[in-house]
């Protein structure tokens, strides 16, 4: 199964994707990441209000047998926290970009952008990434 | 191994049902205020016939050692000798209290200070304490010495511990909940301590470096003295993982490989069982400079004038000389790791062991231990991905894949050795090898069991490629097949309730 | 040789498929000067002979078993019903080790889901882990939970001065690197009013001992009251527990608890000098995820047979590394199967029925040494079986006339945690003590005060 890439995303090294729109942003974990996890069981978040700068650790996510910290992809508030996942986990998993978001927050200096992949840079990341035999 | 679905003991329960009988009350009763009480207490009902049948089918889904091999790495799982249990339930041990006088109790602080001694002994520190309940706890308390006594001699600016990348996970967790910093080292390619990073890691802000030796992967070290020098000579101390001691028992004394502190588990190394999750027991041993911070109470020993205490004879040298064996606090001791003494019961066990042993029968066990290990290494080589072609120690790992069987990982081949009669070995440990296979016989094994195992390992092989299906289906003749455990960590029942 | 099967035939034939000449090429990475030192040990024993050894050893001991004794102070003598000892004495429990793999451990792992319910209903809260190695290092590890709870920016915990001594001491080595203040316990005459304000916007924990370690019940109205208290300052409320004494007295969810812990010792485990004992620990739901330890949980299997899984192991240790909730890896397992099997044979009524035992044996004991002129109780609180006598003589001499005069182990000397109460005795009973032991006690405190 082919992994998918958003082609409206930015994305960082360690595999999150950001999307701006307006003035908000959204973020979570690309298709890589849930695949390399496989079932995720739980996801810590922030509380809204919380500040994170880029890099960061935001959010922690764990599957049965790990736990990967989520970094943040530009520095930023919470403005809101996607609370399905407290029950829902899976989302993740099952739409990663989609209604498995982690975190609505308000980007403070959007030329960090310029630190982050584009969707066809992604692309040529991960199959360095599959070269190098990721386990 | 049996296969029976077993009510929890409180879908056994009937309301009026007691397991136990109790004396009738021989004095007149209080008044007992009513709200002081409490109104219900909803414990299960059963009558005692039940309890035993309950827990004994529950026995029987269990795996032992007694069963057979259980080759987890590093875990020690050896035969746990029946001498040991009758020792522990000796009345005179079982039933005194660690507030009675000291003069009530000169055979417990006697062999708890011969304890000590032999663990002196084997591993050359100048000083132990028995103290610490298990390993993880003894590493908790040997890095708070270490800190103690660099703060000591005022060299608080240390807020580092180097942990190699192939450490047990207690490693970096002991270190963090004493308030360091871990920094990974990385093995060379022959599973050594690099050298090289570890010199570029060594400064004045490092405490020390956590070494466990062998290492997970189940090699020595080739360059141990070397590394202690290095670490010493940069202000740094050495901490010993002691959990695979039982390479080294008479073979090598951790102390004189540059050890400053270790810790000795005793349900590991020296035979007391595992109990499924313990009660273990984890000694710390130290160098003389750091003796004044073991942790207390442990045991001294006085030779005492005719006027004074009618103490215990001591029988071991030619003239008689009459001691008496007391608790004391080191002198800049880090405190006390636990309420009382230790693990008193489990001690009866490793003293009952080494007793029955001597030096001889120690360097035996370390000997067999290894040459179990390198046996079954060799047998299964050619066919299961060896990272590290090295004699190995007590243990070695391997990688649980093939190159014509993609789809089979460590985990299937694991349960596929449930089918065989056997315990799997530990899996996806240590975390620099992928697909992990850590396998440690010990040296109670026999040649046919340890036959056994690696045919049922060659065998398993073989199925990966000619019926995968056995694998990713097994085990089969369980009480219960796989496990949904993503269900059990999703959505947690941790309880039994009633229902509403 | 002992224990080590493969004679020297067996081995000559393994050096041969490893491909080395002799055991010492094994061995070549050890350094040659350091290799096969000298080890002075006792020259080996049969094991007729080790047993003979220890027996002697044993029996030089004074043993509680033969000697009628008034000690408690954190470990009790209480009745251990055969079929403990008959239960983790089946091999397949002790020799086996932690269930991580599920399918050849379902007896443990369903073992230790019945303690962590059974711990569950005698504390009222709703999670229990599978132990911790005593209640000392079980209240350290709700200090840091406390602390983590609090996102590790609350950094205080205040103790009540009547938390056992060594359970504070175990507290303050662990937190000696990790900058949490704890204080409370300065004043051991201070009340539980006075430590209420201690409590401020910094506090991460409050933490009491119900009965406290003087064997007072403090009021639940103010314990709640403190509770409510801590839980306005955003603080958890910590209560250590006595597990016999549960089986009559409120459960502390009752009275504002976060957090239930204790010295479980007394379900099922014996005196054995201060260990292998039992640190049980129970929180409500919601803090699950920070508590420490092995926690198993109940799923399914392929066939959608019930099942046991040691679950949430994310929190731990060989997953979790520095992040970990704690250190801990092997606890106390075969002494939690102990419990679970003591708690499961006394049940409902057996463990009510123990707890009353104790509580009109020791209000017994209380009046009639009371009622000895010299002596009297140190406070006229509710208790539940242990008690401090102030008397008329230094506590360490009546104690040792009680064992030369009569043979009987006294009560705990309250000077020792309690500069200041030389005088004071602490006694403790149990259902283990009988009427002519306890008659005998006041008899012998009444001829130790007349004697000169």
């Amino acid at each position: 199964m082919a992994i998918k890439i958003d082609p409206n995303c930015y994305y960082t090294k360690s595999h999150e994707w950001v999307r701006v729109e307006g003035n908000e942003a959204w973020a979570g974990l690309t298709d890589y990441a849930q695949d390399q996890l496989s079932d995720i069981v739980y996801v810590e978040l922030p509380e809204e209000g919380d500040s994170f700068k880029q890099g960061e650790v935001f959010a922690t996510v764990e599957s049965v047998k790990a736990a990967s910290d989520v970094y943040m992809p530009l520095s930023g508030e919470v403005l809101e926290v996607n609370e399905q996942l407290s029950s829902a986990p899976e989302l993740i998993n099952q739409d990663p970009y989609g209604d498995g978001w982690l975190i609505k927050f308000t980007p403070s200096d959007l030329s960090e952008l310029g630190k982050l992949m584009g969707p066809d840079a992604y692309e040529k990341f991960l199959k360095e990434e599959e070269e190098k035999g990721g386990h | 191994m049996a296969k029976i679905v077993e009510p929890l003991i409180f879908e056994l329960s009937s309301p009026g049902r007691v397991g136990a009988t109790l004396p009738e009350l021989d004095v007149p009763p209080a008044d007992i205020p009513a709200e002081l009480c409490r109104e219900d207490l909803p414990l299960p009902e059963v009558s005692e016939v039940d309890v035993v049948r309950h827990f004994v089918r529950l026995s029987r889904m269990n795996y032992g050692v007694d069963l057979g091999i259980y080759p987890l790495g590093s875990c020690t799982m050896k035969y746990n000798p029946k001498v040991n249990e009758v020792a522990a339930r000796l009345p005179g041990f079982v039933y005194t209290h660690p507030y009675q006088p000291e003069d009530q109790v000169q055979g417990n602080l006697q062999l708890m200070w011969e304890l000590q001694e032999m663990l002196k002994a084997i591993s050359g520190f100048a000083g132990v304490s028995l103290q610490p309940a298990a390993g993880a706890h003894g590493e908790l308390t040997g890095i708070l010495i270490m800190r103690a006594y660099l703060h000591d001699q005022g060299e608080t600016q240390r807020d580092t511990i180097l942990i190699p990348d192939s450490a047990h996970g207690t490693n970096p967790a002991s270190t963090a909940m004493a308030g360091f910093k871990v920094v990974e080292i990385k093995s060379d390619e022959r599973g050594n301590v690099d050298l090289e990073h570890l010199k570029a890691n060594l400064n004045d802000r490092v405490v020390g470096l956590m070494l466990t030796n062998p290492n997970t992967l189940g090699l020595f070290d080739e360059h141990v003295c070397e590394v202690s020098r290095l670490v010493h000579e940069a202000g740094g101390l050495m901490y010993g993982d002691g959990a695979n001691m039982n390479a080294m028992l008479g073979i090598v004394k951790p102390a004189d490989l540059g050890i400053d502190v270790m810790h000795f588990n005793l349900h590991k190394t020296f035979s007391t069982p595992h109990g499924g999750g313990g009660p273990g027991s984890g000694p710390v041993g130290v160098v003389e400079k750091l003796v004044p911070y073991l942790p207390g109470p442990i045991v001294d020993i006085q030779v005492v004038g005719e006027e004074e205490h009618a103490g215990h004879v001591h029988e071991d040298e030619e003239e008689m000389v009459e001691v008496f064996f007391r608790l004391v606090m080191p002198a800049k001791s880090i405190g006390r790791v636990k309420t009382f003494y230790g693990q008193f019961g489990v001690m009866i066990k490793a003293y009952t062991y080494i007793r029955m042993l001597g030096a001889e029968g120690l360097r035996r066990v370390a000997e067999n231990a290894v040459i179990n290990a390198n046996y079954l290494m060799a047998k299964v080589k050619k066919v299961y991905p060896l990272p590290y072609d090295r004699l190995c120690k007590h243990e070695f790992v391997v990688e649980g894949k093939f190159k014509d069987a993609p789809d089979i990982h460590a985990l299937d081949i694991s349960k596929r050795l449930i089918d065989y009669g056997v315990h799997p070995p530990t899996n996806y440990f240590p975390l620099i090898v992928p697909e992990a296979l850590m396998i440690e016989p010990t040296e109670t094994e026999s040649l046919e069991s340890l036959d056994y195992f690696a045919d049922a390992l060659l065998r398993i092989a073989e199925e990966a490629k000619t019926n995968p299906e056995l694998l990713h289906e097994a085990p089969h003749n369980t009480p219960v097949s796989r496990l949904d455990e993503v269900g059990a960590a999703r959505n947690p029942i941790l309880r039994w309730k009633p229902a509403e | 040789m002992v224990y080590v099967p493969n004679t020297d035939k067996d081995r000559a034939k393994m050096l041969a498929v490893i491909g080395v000449e002799s055991v010492d090429d094994l061995f070549y990475d050890v350094p040659k000067e350091l290799r096969y030192p000298q080890i002075e040990l006792p020259e080996p024993v049969s094991e007729m002979e080790v047993l003979r050894e220890l027996q002697e050893m044993s029996e030089s001991n004074v043993d509680l078993l033969h000697t009628p004794s008034f000690l408690g102070a954190g470990a009790y003598y209480h009745f251990i019903p055969s079929v403990v000892d008959t239960i983790i004495s089946r091999s397949e429990f002790y020799t086996a080790y932690t269930p991580y793999q599920p399918e050849v451990s379902q007896g443990t792992l369903q073992a230790i889901f019945e303690y962590q319910t059974m711990i569950c209903m005698l504390t009222g809260m709703d999670v229990a882990n599978a132990s911790h190695y005593d209640g000392g290092t079980a209240t350290a590890e709700a200090v840091i939970m406390a602390v983590a709870v609090g996102k590790g920016k609350r950094r205080r915990i205040v103790v009540s001065p009547r938390l056992h001594p060594e359970y504070v001491q175990v507290v303050r080595t662990y937190v000696q690197g990790m900058d949490i203040q704890v204080v409370g316990d300065e004043n051991p005459h201070a009340s539980l009013e006075d430590i209420a304000g201690l409590i401020d916007s910094n506090t991460a924990g409050v933490i009491v001992q119900v009965p406290d370690f003087f064997g007072t019940i403090e009021d639940y109205g103010t314990l709640q009251a403190l509770a409510d208290k801590a839980h306005q300052a955003g603080a958890l409320f910590i209560v250590v527990a006595y597990p016999i004494s549960l089986g009559l007295l409120k459960p502390p969810a009752e009275y504002g608890a976060d957090i239930v812990l204790g010295e479980g010792q007394s379900l099922g485990n014996p005196l054995s000098f201060g260990g292998p004992y039992l640190g049980f620990f129970a929180c409500k739901e919601e803090y699950v995820r920070r508590m420490a330890g092995r926690l198993v949980g109940q799923t399914v299997d392929t066939q959608g047979r019930r099942g046991f899984v040691l679950t949430l192991s994310t929190r731990e240790q060989h997953i979790r590394r520095e992040k970990a909730t704690s250190n801990i890896c092997t606890n106390q397992g075969l002494n939690a199967l102990a419990a679970a099997v003591y708690m499961s044979a006394l049940g409902k009524q057996g463990l009510r029925k123990v707890a009353e035992l104790c509580y009109h044996k020791a209000h017994y004991a209380a009046r009639r040494i009371a009622e000895i002129p010299g002596y009297r109780l140190l406070s006229d609180k509710p208790f539940f079986n242990e008690f401090v006598v102030r008397c008329p003589k230094p506590a360490a001499d009546i104690n040792r006339y009680l064992y030369e005069e009569w043979g009987i182990v006294g009560g705990f000397e309250v000077a020792k945690v309690c500069p200041g109460l030389e005088d004071s005795l602490m006694f403790a009973v149990t259902e283990m003590n009988t009427r002519d032991e306890i008659d005998a006690l006041v008899e012998a405190l009444r001829e130790v005060a007349s004697n000169g």
